[in-house]
């Protein structure tokens, strides 16, 4: 990396060459780095995750099967929730707003260089805090979901929950944090001529995202400071007994977790977006509808929460009124849909693995979104909620939908980052074993919900016909796993041995194919102006691709900085100190300021 | 007219048909899936399931339509020498407006009978019903019928073809009541009095559980629904209006009623005229129950003193402690409870 400001170690010899590598890594504000950071670490949350998944399909392969202990079971689906919501797709999303964004729009870095390093450490440390607690007494066990009254102290005594509440709380400051970064980053570094109709789609779901989470994570932010007093001075936000109603909880809640499914959602849609005319050599088809759908989804998110609650007893009148705003906010997403088939129609579609994930996203989402209008519909979802169809809903959405979207990423930009390209061959064979292991693990789940199993429990009975299918989902999850090894072995091997690339291996369209592969530190030498949403397949792109490379004198960048991972690490122990005590706070606390004043009085020059 | 009915009753009958194949292929009755939601016997489940194939049909509809454009757009554009170059496409107005058009006119078609089975289903009960109040408790159900004065646990007897109105509340956390022959589930909240209602039509034992995470037995919070006929219900009753057998004070069950009065059971659980305690089910006719803690184990003598031995053993987390009591007390108190019939 062409940075200038990394202190280099005296000695010589390789120790202190990797101390020195290791040290530019923590001190980083480039926001490619910190992009490779965020990719790296929600990879190796993702596997965990995965990890938890697998323990929980063994345990279900059987009938009261005693792999596991009930506690342990809880506490692992707790955390694999948990882990691919906050730690796994939020971040993976993140990952490629910092990495693709910056370039897309033709900038030099995000508007906070320092804050978005931040993110990162903050996301990082509340990961590694919030998976602690599996050697500390015992991980969360009541659901990513969390309900009252079963959070309260009386009946959750142990310190789980406080690990729970505390860690979403430190990545909600991380997610916060960027989501800010990338709002002002997006509307006020975007290169001349880009005006907000010519911004590519990814970069507008980014921005669409980045305001879901400015509005939605306050409001998990309140319901975890109310649960939180709850559980530390005795207030009582949730406690029946002092007359408090823990639908409260639910409404908060899912005030949050609707949005957060499109916070979810949206960056696979825009990276499919982006892969999609790629490949078929043909712009988007009705850009304008797609990013409207995509604005008015965002929007829509804020008015459906309780179809989540159907089985609490709103009424008739509520559960109506959910239900239609619930079906309205279909019609947009199959308008996506809609459109991006539209732009392969006519095209040249070349089924490079990008393009598979791509085209294998739709057809996922597709399903999920099916199952979704089926519990949008309150009385059939009375039947559905809250079993294993649910589950199958939810995977198809998320696995078959944000995690197939991040691959279609991840094969699609990895020579932008790396220089080199993931191996084709192994690209196909991931995309199959996956798209068909994950229809054996889930597809079963939609019938075995429906014949009667509930979700969340960590044995059943034999003789409910649950037996065959679950062990086709047990089945199912191990091939996901060997999907998933063929897909490191692929990226351990061509991140040293793949095979090199230009700039623009793929003909893109937008502005991040006209700079080298990786970039240089700066990104663009001249910033370019902006004609057209795809410039570079106007007929003057090969000027621009030549003009944004030419160096025109000196280039400032921001210097690197420990503080932000100063700051951040005294922010995680001070909120540690929660529950690990004065020892934890009280630096953690002297730290933060040091952090924050250092970072504030720092010369950025 | 006439004929588009028929049709569109034929294409719901195939796409019904298409659903349902993989779980008629595996010879789908509710003797195999005993807790399925696809099988009502009841006019609520009735009602959900009339409702769930208008909802089958259409999504089958658009499943094959627009997973096949998908396939078709793939194959038919796939790159391949001779493919002519693509055109600069940008959109089109007429077809954007065309498929936004299209999945809300879909989209009425099943919000309207949903609205419909929304207010069907919650309406008020019909005059007549048998009233239940059932009450949820960290793993189990407890079961009240305030015009008979009876309570029991885990089993929930009803008569066949009169209204159930059942009222829900919990003593605990939340939990959903839910037995999926009836219709759907519906959550018991802290502070809260839910309530639902539906009219068993076929004989029978149906299995249902806890469906909302309520901690760490959730899963063994299950119970059974017991349809019967109007004769053998109104016996059920009366056996359970019968004050509790008292036995023999020399025999076995003699000396295991004195456990069971010495031993702090009498703190947790009621026998009545005996006993108060309310934290755990009511014993006065646990004799003539089929299972036992949350429907999880046959009431057998066997099992009834695997229980009493140890618990949180049998069922993590149970609030009922271990006791330590010796065997021959358990063979006694086992001996007793087992008389209560
Ligand atoms: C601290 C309160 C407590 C005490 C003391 C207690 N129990 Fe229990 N008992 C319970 C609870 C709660 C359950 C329900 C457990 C479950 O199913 O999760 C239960 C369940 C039972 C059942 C199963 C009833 C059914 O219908 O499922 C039997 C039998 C029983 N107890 C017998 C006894 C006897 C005998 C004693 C005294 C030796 C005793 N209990 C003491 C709380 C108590
Ligand atoms: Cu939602
Ligand atoms: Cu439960």
């Amino acid at each position: 990396m062409a940075t200038t400001t990394a202190p280099v170690g005296v000695a010589t010899g390789t120790r202190t060459s990797f101390a020195a590598g290791v040290w530019s890594w923590i001190t980083t504000v480039d926001h490619k780095r910190i992009g490779v950071l965020y990719g790296v670490t929600a990879f190796l949350f993702f596997l965990i995750g995965g990890l938890e998944a697998l323990l929980i399909r063994i345990q279900l392969a059987r009938p009261e099967n005693t792999f596991v202990s009930p506690d342990f079971y809880n506490q692992l689906f707790t955390m694999h929730g948990t882990t691919m919501i906050f730690l796994a797709v939020m971040p993976l999303s993140a990952s490629f707003f910092n990495f693709i964004i910056p370039l897309q729009i033709g900038a030099r870095d995000v508007a906070f260089p320092r804050l978005n390093a931040f993110s990162y450490w903050v996301f990082l440390l509340g990961g590694i805090f919030l998976n602690l607690s599996f050697f500390l007494g015992g991980a969360p066990d009541t659901g990513w979901f969390g309900y009252s009254n079963l959070t309260s102290k009386q009946f959750s005594p142990g310190h789980g929950v406080d690990f729970w509440a505390i860690g979403l709380q430190v990545l909600g400051i991380s997610s916060l944090a960027a989501a800010f970064n990338f709002i002002v980053t997006i509307i006020n570094l975007r290169a001349p001529g880009m005006k907000l109709m010519r911004m590519p789609v990814f970069a507008w779901m980014t921005l669409v995202t980045a305001f879901l989470i400015i509005l939605a994570f306050p409001v998990i932010t309140v319901a975890l400071v109310f649960l939180l007093f709850d559980r530390f001075v005795g207030t009582n936000f949730y406690v029946p007994a002092s007359g408090a109603d823990p639908v409260l909880w639910q409404h908060l809640f899912w005030l949050f977790g609707h949005p957060e499914v499109y916070i979810l959602i949206l960056p696979a849609m825009g990276i499919v977006s982006e892969v999609l005319p790629t490949f078929s050599r043909k712009p988007l088809f009705g850009y304008p509808v797609v990013v409207y759908s995509g604005i008015f989804i965002g929007f829509m998110g804020w008015g459906v929460w309780s179809h989540h609650m159907f089985s609490v007893g709103l009424g008739p009148i509520a559960d109506s009124f959910f239900a239609l705003t619930t079906m309205l906010i279909a019609i947009p997403t199959g308008v996506k849909i809609f459109n991006w088939i539209a732009t392969m129609w006519g095209g040249r579609v070349e089924l490079k693995t990008a393009m598979l994930f791509a085209v294998g996203f739709i057809a996922m989402f597709i399903m999920g979104g099916l199952s979704g209008v089926m519990h949008a519909s309150p009385p059939a979802d009375l039947q559905q909620t809250d079993t294993y169809f649910v589950v199958a809903h939810i995977h198809y959405v998320l696995f078959g939908g944000a995690i197939m979207g991040i691959f279609a990423g991840i094969y699609y930009w990895f020579p932008k980052i790396t220089g080199r390209l993931l191996d084709e061959r192994l690209g196909q064979i991931h995309f199959w074993l996956n798209i068909i292991a994950l229809n054996v693990t889930f597809f079963p789940m939609h019938f075995v919900g429906l014949l009667g199993m509930p979700r969340r429990v960590y044995t059943y009975a034999p003789g409910l016909g649950f037996d065959t299918m679950n062990m086709i989902s047990t089945v199912g999850v191990f091939a996901i796993v060997i999907a998933t090894l063929v897909f490191i072995v692929n990226f351990l091997r061509s991140v040293r041995s793949g095979e090199t690339t230009g700039s623009d291996p793929w003909g893109g369209a937008t502005l991040e194919w006209a700079i080298p592969s990786p970039p240089p530190a700066y990104n663009f030498a001249s910033i370019p102006t902006v004609h057209s949403v795809h410039p570079l397949w106007e007929a003057d792109a090969s000027d621009l691709i030549k003009d944004v490379n030419r160096v025109r004198g000196p280039i400032h960048m921001p210097p690197s900085s420990y503080w932000p991972a100063v700051a951040a690490l005294g922010i995680a122990l001070l909120m540690s100190g929660m529950i690990f005590g004065w020892w934890f706070g009280i630096p953690g606390l002297l730290i933060m300021l040091v952090g924050l004043y250092s970072w504030a009085f720092e010369p950025c020059h | 007219m006439a004929a588009s009915a028929r049709g569109t009753r034929f294409l719901r009958s195939i796409s019904a048909l298409l659903v349902l194949l993989p779980l008629l292929s595996l010879g789908c009755t509710l003797r195999q899936f005993p807790q399925s939601s696809l099988h009502p016997q009841a006019d609520y489940a009735s009602q959900i399931q009339r409702l769930l194939e208008d909802l089958m049909f259409w999504v089958v509809v658009i499943f094959v339509l627009v997973e096949g454009a998908l396939v078709v757009a793939v194959v038919r554009f796939r790159n391949r020498p001779g493919l002519p170059e693509p055109k600069m496409t940008h959109g089109h107005t007429g077809l954007e407006i065309g498929w936004t058009i299209a999945p809300a006119v879909i989209l009425a078609f099943i919000a309207v009978p949903t609205v419909v089975t929304i207010f069907k289903t919650q309406s008020k009960p019909p005059a007549g019903a048998l009233e239940v109040k059932v009450v949820g408790h960290q793993w189990w159900w407890e079961f009240q019928y305030p015009g008979l004065d009876i309570t029991t646990a885990s089993e929930l007897h009803v008569p066949i073809g009169q209204p159930v109105a059942i009222s829900l509340q919990t003593a605990d956390v939340i939990h959903s009541f839910w037995f999926p022959a009836m219709g759907g589930k519906r959550d018991v909240i802290p502070t809260h009095t839910n309530a639902m209602w539906f009219t068993p039509e076929k004989i029978g034992t149906f299995p249902g559980q806890c469906a909302e995470f309520c901690g760490v037995s959730h899963a063994n919070m299950r119970m059974k629904l017991m349809v019967q006929s109007r004769e053998d219900f109104e016996a059920w009753v009366a056996a359970q209006k019968r004050p509790p057998v008292e036995p023999d004070s020399t025999s076995l069950a003699g000396k295991g009623k004195q456990v069971f009065l010495t031993a702090g059971c009498v703190a947790c659980h009621t026998i009545a005229g005996i006993s108060p305690g309310t934290i755990g089910p009511n014993l006065t006719h646990v004799g003539t129950r089929t299972s036992l803690a949350g429907a999880l184990y046959p009431n057998t003598p066997e099992e009834m003193a695997k229980w009493i031995q140890d618990p949180p053993v049998r069922k993590p987390g149970s609030i009922m402690p271990k006791l330590g009591l010796a065997p021959d007390q358990i063979a006694a108190v086992v001996a007793y409870l087992q008389s209560l019939k």
